[in-house]
C-alpha cells in the first residue's frame, strides 16, 4: 500500500482523515440498513456486545466473556474496514469535487432585461431561458446557448486544457459552460439551466457520489449477496438445534462468528466502494458519466461507431510519401522537399521535415538560416524559399505550380498528371515540389491514422467489439484510410441520418452500440446509441443527449471508457467469486472448532492444525476482517485488464480470484493462528 | 467396478435416441409414429377443448396448479372412502386424514413419499386409480413444466406452449407406450400383474404366508419411468416382486434414467435450435452438432455427469469398504456391507441403484438406504439436496439451469460484460426468482430438521440415538423437499407430525420452484436477444463444465456441509476412529 500511495498518489492524508471519520459516522444502523450483509454482521455486533456485557444472558456459560469481548472488537472492525472502504472511494470523489466546486464560486451575472437594460443579479439567481452578456475577464454565470457574438473562452477549470477555445453563436461551437471565463470579447447567452442544475453542479454531485444509484448489475448482485446471507442464516440458526439435539453447546459468539464468516462480508463491503471508484476512474479520464448505468453499458458495447476525421485520423494532412517524376532521383527530390519546409511551421511543413529525415535527407537544419523563406498565401497556393544565388524553389498545389512553370517556361513531366490523379484518388492531397522551372515530383499528403490506434483496434477485434468509421469522404478514400487503421467497417460519404440507420441496424441484432460526437446533428445518434460520449467542446444539444461527456474533447476516448466499463464489471465479479470461494477454509477452520469438544474425531476435519478451537474461530473472523482492508487497493483501481479471449481471461481470472480464493484464506487462517495462539494463552484461552 | 461402468455406457447409447424423440415432441416436430398419436390426440383435443393456443407462463403455471389441485382433491376424496370402493379384495379401510393428506400431496408432487405400507394401506382401486393414475400425471405434469421452461429460455416460440396439449402428448406419446412396453418386459422377468387378491400359501415349516400381489407390473414401469419411486409394497423394489432380477434391476435403472438424461439433451437441441434460427445460412455448419447433443445441452450433461460420477465413486467406495466393527467381531468384510442389501444385486448394482435413484430423484430403493454405511448414506442425502444432479422429470434440469445461471453471472462479470446466458441478459428479475428457488430448498429441509429435532412431536419419530438420528431426519426433509420419495426407512413417520410437515416440505419444494422457474422462463421470453461475439461468454466448452460443478459443490453442498457434519460425516468418524 505504501508503494502505491506514491505512485497513484492512492490515499492522501485528507482523504484518510476523512475516510476515518466517514466509517464510524457510517455505523448508524439506518445508514448501514442499505447494505444488507454488512447490517447483518452489525446487528451480530450487538448480540456479542451484550454478551460481553452479560455472557449467561443466552444461556452460555459464564467463563465467555473475554471470548465474546474478542469476537465483538473483530466484528467491530470488520464493520469499520467495510465503511473505510466506502469512504476511501468517496473520499477521492470528493477530492475532485472540491476542485471542480472552487470554479464555482459565487459570480454576478448581468442579466439582459426585455426592454434592453442590463441588471446586475447573483449567478445563482438565474433560471432556464435567462438571457446575460458576458464580457472580457467575466465569468460565464451559467450553461448556456451563445445567441449572439463570438469570443475566446478559458475553459481550463473544466477541462483542465490551458488553451482557450472560441465560442460563437449558432453552429457546433455555441454551447458555454458555467465556470468557464471569456478572456476576449463579448457573448450574449441564453442559460440553459436552471440553478443547481448546470452541467458543473452535476458533474461535482456525481463526482462526490451523492446522487449515486445502484446500477441495474449491482442491484442484481446485491439479490444475490442478500440471498447467500439469508441461506447462510438458515444454516447457522438450523445449526444451533442440531448441535444442541446432537449435545454439542455451541456459545453463541460462535454461531454469530460462523454466520459472519460465511455471509460474502468481503464483496458486501467492498461493493459501493468498486462502483464509486469505478466512476471515479472514468472521472480522472476527464470524463463524466451521467450515469453508472452507462459506465456498466460500456462493457458490454459490440460496436463502435467512430467519426473519421478527429477519432481515426488527425484532420490534418501529413507527408507520406515523396514520389519523383520520371528521370529525377528521389533523393533530390526529398532534398528540395525538406528545404522548402524547413521554416514552415504548418503540420503539413513539418511533416515534410519529418519524413524526409527518417527517408534520410541530406539537408541539414541549418540550411534554413541561409535561405529566405516565402510563405504560402491564398493567392499563389504555394510557398518555398529563395537560395542566396536567387534560385527558387517552390512546393504548392498542382495547378498553381503547373502555371508557375509555365510561367518561367518549363515542361510539364508526362507522368505528372498521372502520379497527382492516383494520390487524388486515394484521398491525399498532391504537393508538387519545383526548383525554377523543374518539375522535380509530388509530395504525398495524407490523412493519418492516430498512432497506436491499429493495435488497438485489433484489441477491441480480440474482445468482440466491431469498429466502424464514419466519414463524409468519397468510398475510396474512406476505404484506404479504413484499411489502413484496421476498422471493420466504413460509411462513406456519411450523411447524420445514415449514423442513426446504422445504430439501429446494429442494436436491431441485439448489439450495444457505443459513438461519440460533438455536432448538433449528432444529437439523435448519439440518444439512440446505447452509449453515446459527447465532446464538451460539441454543442449543448449533443452534450444533453449523451450518456457522458468528454471533458477533453478527445474522441479516442472512448476506448478507454470501454476498457473501464469492462474494468469495473470483472472487479465486481472477480471479488464475488473471491469472496465466496473463500468459505470453504473457513468451513475447515470453524467447523471441527465447533465440535471437536464432543466428537474428538472432528480434528480428522481440521486440516490447517489450527491449535485451539478458539483461536481457530478467531483466526477465520480475523482473516475475515482483513481481507476488508487488503482488498481496496484492488476495489480502487480495478482489477488489471488486458484485452484477451473470452475463454483466455475467464480462466485466468477464475485461476486468480476461484482458485485463489479458496487456497489463500487456508494460508492466511493458518498464519493468524500461528500469530494469535499464544497471545489468546496469555488471556487463558 | 466394471458392470458400473457397462451399465452406464449402454445408458449414454440409450439415452441420445430418446432425447431427440423427446425434442421433436417438445417442438411439435413429426415423428415417425405421428399417424397413430394424431389421431388419438385430436380426439382428446375435442372432447375436452382444448385448442392448443400458446399460453404466458401466468397461464401456464395457474392451468398446472389448477389440474394438480383437482387431481388432488379427488385422489384425497377416494383415499378417504376407499374401503367401500371397487377392486378391494384384501377388505383394507379407508386412510385416516394427515397421512391421505401426505400421500395424495407425495403422488402429486411425484415425489412418491410412503408413510404407509401398500399392500397393507391401500386397495387396489386406490393402487390404480390413485397411485399409478398420478405417476402418470405428475410425471407428466413435471416434463410439461420443463418443456415449458426450455421453450422460455430458448425463447424459440412466442408463447410458453399450452400446459394441456403439453400433458396429454408427454402422457400418449411417451409414458404410455414407454411404460406398456417396460411393463411387458418386467411381467416377462416375473412381476405379478393380477386383481387377484392376497394369496396364501403352506410354507416347507408347514405355517400359512400371506403372499401379497396385485397389479404390480403396471405401476413398476411408471414408478421408474417417472420418476415416482412409490413401491406397490412397503419395501419397494428390493422385494422380488417388484424387483426379481439383476435384468428387472437394470430395467428399472434405465427407465428411471432415461427420462431425465433425454430432457437435457432436448434442452441442447432447443438451445440450438435458437442459433439456427438466427443465423439461417449457417444451418448446415450448426447441424452437425445438433445431431447428437447441442453444444448447451452437452455442457449441462457432462457437468451432471461428473457430479453423479463423484456421489457415486465416493458411494460404492464407502459401500465396498464395509462395517470396521462387524470386521472386528469377525464377520468378513470382502464383499462390503451387505447389511440391508439383497444377495442378488450386491454391493455394486445397490451402490448404482442408490446414487441413481437419489440423483435422478426416483426414490425407488432395491436396499435399504438406513443400513447404508455413513458415507454411503451421505451420498444420497447430497444429492437430494443439490437436487440438480439430472434430477426428476424435468426437474432437475431447471434446478441446474439455475446454477448454471449463478455461474453464468460470476463468470459473465469476470469477462467484464453483465452477464448473460442463451443471449439474455441476466438481472435483478431473474437473480429474485433464482434466489427464491435456492432458498427455498435448504429452507425447507433444515428448517423443518430442525423444527422436528426441537419439538417433542419430531423426535418421537427417530428410532435411532446420536448421529445416525439427525440423518434420518435429513433424509426425510430433504427427500421431501427435492420430492425424491424415498425413506432412510426406520423412521417412525406415519404420526402427524410427520404426515405434515413431510406434505407441506413438498408441496412447497414442487411448487414454489416450479413457479418461479416459470417465471424466469417468461422473463427470459421477454426479453431483447442481445448479440453473440467472441467476446461473449462461452457456456458450452469444458471450463464451464468445471465452473458448473465448482458453483454447485459451493452454493448447495457449503449449505449442507455443517449439517452433513453433525450426521453422517460425524458418525462415519466416530465409527472409523474410535
Amino acid at each position: 500500500m505504501e508503494e502505491q500511495s506514491k505512485k497513484t498518489k492512492f490515499i492522501t492524508k485528507d482523504i484518510m482523515k476523512s475516510a476515518v471519520i466517514g466509517s464510524f459516522q457510517k455505523l448508524d444502523p439506518r445508514y448501514m440498513i442499505k447494505n444488507p450483509v454488512m447490517f447483518v454482521v452489525e446487528i451480530g455486533f450487538f448480540i456479542t456486545l451484550v454478551l460481553t456485557v452479560f455472557p449467561t444472558i443466552f444461556g452460555d456459560e459464564a467463563n465467555l466473556r473475554v471470548y465474546n469481548g474478542i469476537v465483538t472488537v473483530i466484528l467491530f472492525v470488520t464493520i469499520l474496514f467495510a465503511n473505510f472502504a466506502e469512504s476511501v472511494a468517496e473520499g477521492r470523489g470528493k477530492a475532485q469535487a472540491e476542485t471542480l466546486k472552487k470554479t464555482k464560486k459565487d459570480t454576478t451575472a448581468v442579466l439582459l432585461m426585455k426592454d434592453g437594460s442590463e441588471k446586475k443579479i447573483s449567478a445563482s439567481e438565474l433560471k432556464k431561458g435567462d438571457i446575460v452578456i458576458v464580457r472580457t475577464n467575466e465569468m460565464i454565470p451559467g450553461d448556456g446557448e451563445v445567441i449572439e457574438g463570438i469570443a475566446s473562452v478559458d475553459e481550463s477549470a473544466i477541462t483542465g486544457e490551458s488553451a482557450p477555445v472560441t465560442r460563437e453563436a449558432g453552429g457546433d461551437f455555441s454551447s458555454v459552460t458555467g465556470g468557464t471565463t471569456v478572456v476576449s470579447d463579448w457573448l450574449k447567452v441564453r442559460i440553459t439551466s436552471d440553478p443547481g442544475h448546470s452541467f458543473l453542479d452535476k458533474m461535482i454531485s456525481l463526482v462526490e457520489g451523492a446522487s449515486r444509484k445502484k446500477t441495474p448489475n449491482e442491484i442484481a448482485l446485491n439479490i444475490l449477496l442478500i440471498s447467500l446471507t439469508v441461506i447462510f442464516l438458515i444454516v447457522v440458526v438450523t445449526l444451533y438445534c442440531f448441535a444442541d439435539y446432537s449435545g454439542v453447546e455451541i456459545p453463541v459468539a460462535t454461531l454469530i462468528a460462523l454466520l459472519v464468516c460465511l455471509i460474502p462480508t468481503t464483496i458486501g463491503g467492498l461493493l459501493s466502494a468498486i462502483g464509486i471508484a469505478g466512476m471515479d476512474r472514468v472521472t480522472r479520464y476527464n470524463v463524466i458519466a451521467l450515469s453508472g448505468k452507462a459506465v456498466e453499458a460500456c462493457g458490454d458495447v459490440d460496436t463502435m461507431i467512430l467519426d473519421k476525421t478527429g477519432t481515426i485520423t488527425y484532420g490534418n494532412r501529413l507527408a507520406a510519401d515523396f514520389i519523383p517524376v520520371e528521370g529525377i532521383k528521389k533523393e533530390d527530390l526529398i532534398d528540395y522537399a525538406v528545404m522548402t519546409s524547413l521554416s514552415d511551421a504548418t503540420p503539413e511543413g513539418k511533416s515534410v521535415v519529418e519524413l524526409g529525415k527518417t527517408m534520410g535527407t541530406r539537408m541539414e537544419e541549418s540550411v534554413a538560416d541561409q535561405v529566405e523563406f516565402v510563405e504560402f498565401t491564398a493567392q499563389s497556393k504555394m510557398s518555398g524559399v529563395n537560395l542566396e544565388d536567387g534560385t527558387q524553389i517552390r512546393k504548392g498545389a498542382f495547378d498553381a505550380i503547373k502555371k508557375y512553370v509555365a510561367a518561367k517556361g518549363g515542361k510539364i513531366p508526362s507522368d505528372l498528371e498521372k502520379i497527382v490523379t492516383d494520390i487524388s484518388s486515394l484521398g491525399g492531397t498532391p504537393l508538387v515540389v519545383c526548383v525554377e522551372n523543374v518539375i522535380y515530383g509530388v509530395i504525398y499528403l495524407k490523412d493519418t491514422v492516430k498512432p497506436g490506434l491499429v493495435e488497438r483496434f485489433e484489441r477491441l477485434r480480440e474482445i468482440g467489439i466491431k469498429t466502424i468509421m464514419c466519414t463524409g469522404d468519397n468510398p475510396l478514400t474512406a476505404a484506404t484510410i479504413a484499411k489502413e487503421a484496421g476498422v471493420d467497417g466504413f460509411i462513406a460519404e456519411c450523411k447524420p441520418e445514415d449514423k442513426i440507420d446504422e445504430i439501429k441496424k446494429e442494436q436491431g441484432e441485439g448489439k450495444i452500440v457505443a459513438m461519440t460526437g460533438d455536432g448538433t446533428n449528432d444529437a439523435p445518434a448519439l440518444a439512440q446509441a446505447d452509449v453515446g460520449l459527447a465532446m464538451n467542446s460539441g454543442t449543448s444539444a449533443a452534450k444533453e443527449a449523451a450518456n457522458m461527456v468528454d471533458l477533453d474533447s478527445d474522441p479516442t476516448k472512448i476506448l478507454e471508457v470501454v476498457e473501464i466499463g469492462k474494468q469495473l464489471l470483472i472487479t465486481r465479479g472477480s471479488l464475488t467469486t473471491f469472496s465466496i470461494a473463500n468459505d470453504a477454509a473457513k468451513y475447515f477452520a470453524i467447523i471441527p472448532a465447533m465440535f471437536t469438544l464432543v466428537i474428538p474425531q472432528m480434528q480428522v476435519l481440521n486440516i490447517m492444525k489450527l491449535s485451539t478451537p478458539f483461536s481457530a474461530i478467531l483466526s477465520a473472523l480475523i482473516f475475515n476482517a482483513i481481507i476488508i482492508p487488503c482488498l481496496i487497493p484492488i476495489a480502487m483501481k480495478g482489477v488489471k485488464y488486458k484485452p484477451m479471449r473470452s475463454e483466455k481471461m475467464l480462466l485466468k481470472n477464475m485461476g486468480i480470484y476461484g482458485l485463489g480464493g479458496i487456497i489463500v484464506p487456508f494460508i492466511g487462517i493458518k498464519l493468524i493462528d500461528i500469530v494469535v495462539t499464544p497471545l489468546l494463552a496469555l488471556l487463558g484461552l | 467396478m466394471l458392470q458400473i461402468i457397462i451399465t452406464l455406457a449402454i445408458y449414454i447409447a440409450l439415452v441420445i435416441p430418446v432425447g431427440n424423440y423427446m425434442y421433436h415432441i417438445a417442438t411439435n416436430r413429426k415423428t415417425f409414429a405421428d399417424p397413430v398419436f394424431n389421431r388419438i390426440d385430436r380426439m382428446m383435443y375435442k372432447v375436452c377443448r382444448i385448442k392448443g393456443e400458446g399460453m404466458t407462463w401466468k397461464q401456464y403455471a395457474i392451468s398446472l396448479l389448477m389440474t394438480n389441485a383437482v387431481m388432488v382433491f379427488a385422489g384425497y376424496f377416494i383415499l378417504r372412502v376407499q374401503g367401500i370402493l371397487l377392486a378391494n379384495p384384501n377388505q383394507i379401510e379407508g386412510m385416516e386424514p394427515t397421512l391421505s393428506f401426505n400421500t395424495i400431496i407425495s403422488f402429486m408432487t411425484n415425489t412418491n413419499l410412503q408413510h404407509y405400507a401398500g399392500e397393507s394401506g391401500l386397495s387396489y382401486l386406490s393402487q390404480m386409480v390413485v397411485i399409478t393414475f398420478m405417476m402418470f400425471t405428475s410425471a407428466a405434469t413435471g416434463y410439461a413444466a420443463c418443456m415449458a421452461f426450455c421453450r422460455g429460455i430458448t425463447g424459440n416460440s412466442k408463447g410458453v406452449g399450452n400446459f394441456y396439449e403439453d400433458v396429454i402428448r408427454i402422457t400418449t406419446r411417451i409414458l404410455l407406450p414407454f411404460s406398456i412396453v417396460i411393463g411387458i418386459l418386467l411381467i416377462w422377468q416375473g412381476v405379478p400383474q393380477t386383481l387377484a387378491g392376497t394369496a396364501t400359501v403352506e410354507t416347507i415349516e408347514g405355517r400359512l404366508q400371506d403372499i401379497a400381489m396385485g397389479p404390480v407390473a403396471a405401476l413398476e414401469s411408471i414408478k421408474h419411468l417417472g420418476t415416482n419411486g412409490g413401491g406397490f409394497f412397503g419395501a419397494n423394489s428390493s422385494t422380488p416382486f417388484e424387483n426379481p432380477t439383476i435384468i428387472s434391476n437394470l430395467i428399472e435403472l434405465y427407465s428411471m434414467m432415461l427420462l431425465p438424461g433425454a430432457c437435457v439433451i432436448t434442452f441442447g437441441k432447443m438451445a440450438a435450435e435458437r442459433k439456427k434460427e438466427k443465423t439461417g445460412n449457417a444451418v448446415a455448419k450448426i447441424k452437425r452438432n445438433v445431431t447428437c447433443f447441442g453444444s448447451q445441452g452437452r455442457t449441462i450433461f457432462a457437468a451432471m455427469s461428473i457430479l453423479f460420477l463423484v456421489g457415486l465413486t465416493v458411494c460404492y467406495l464407502a459401500e465396498k469398504s464395509g462395517n470396521p466393527l462387524l470386521a472386528e467381531a469377525g464377520l468378513d468384510q470382502t464383499v462390503g456391507n451387505m447389511e440391508g442389501k439383497e444377495v442378488r444385486f450386491g454391493v455394486a448394482q445397490s451402490a448404482l441403484f442408490t446414487t441413481t435413484t437419489t440423483s435422478f430423484t426416483t426414490g425407488t430403493v432395491n436396499n435399504m438406504h438406513d443400513s447404508l454405511t455413513p458415507l454411503g448414506g451421505m451420498i444420497p442425502m447430497l444429492h437430494m439436496m443439490l437436487n440438480c444432479v439430472f434430477g426428476g422429470k424435468g426437474v432437475g434440469l431447471m434446478n441446474m439451469i439455475m446454477y448454471v445461471i449463478l455461474a453464468v453471472f460470476l463468470c459473465g462479470l469476470m469477462i467484464g460484460r453483465t452477464p448473460e446466458y442463451l443471449n439474455k441478459k441476466i438481472e435483478g428479475k431473474e437473480m429474485k426468482l433464482v434466489a427464491i428457488v435456492l432458498i427455498i430448498h435448504p429452507l425447507l429441509i433444515l428448517g423443518f430438521s430442525a423444527l422436528a429435532v426441537m419439538t417433542g412431536a419430531g423426535q418421537e419419530g427417530i428410532t435411532n440415538p446420536g448421529f445416525h438420528g439427525l440423518s434420518q431426519v435429513l433424509y426425510e426433509y430433504a427427500s421431501s423437499a427435492a420430492n425424491n420419495g424415498s425413506g432412510f426407512e426406520g423412521l417412525a413417520d406415519n404420526t402427524y407430525f410427520w404426515n405434515i410437515t413431510t406434505g407441506l416440505a413438498m408441496f412447497f419444494g414442487r411448487y414454489i420452484a416450479m413457479i418461479a422457474q416459470l417465471a424466469i422462463a417468461g422473463s427470459f421470453l421477454a426479453k431483447r436477444r442481445v448479440n453473440e461475439t467472441v467476446g461473449t461468454l462461452r457456456t458450452d466448452n469444458v471450463l464451464f463444465v468445471f465452473i458448473l460443478v465448482f458453483v454447485v459443490y459451493i452454493f448447495a453442498a457449503l449449505t449442507f456441509f455443517p449439517a452433513l457434519a453433525l450426521g453422517p460425516i460425524a458418525e462415519h468418524l466416530v465409527l472409523w476412529m474410535p
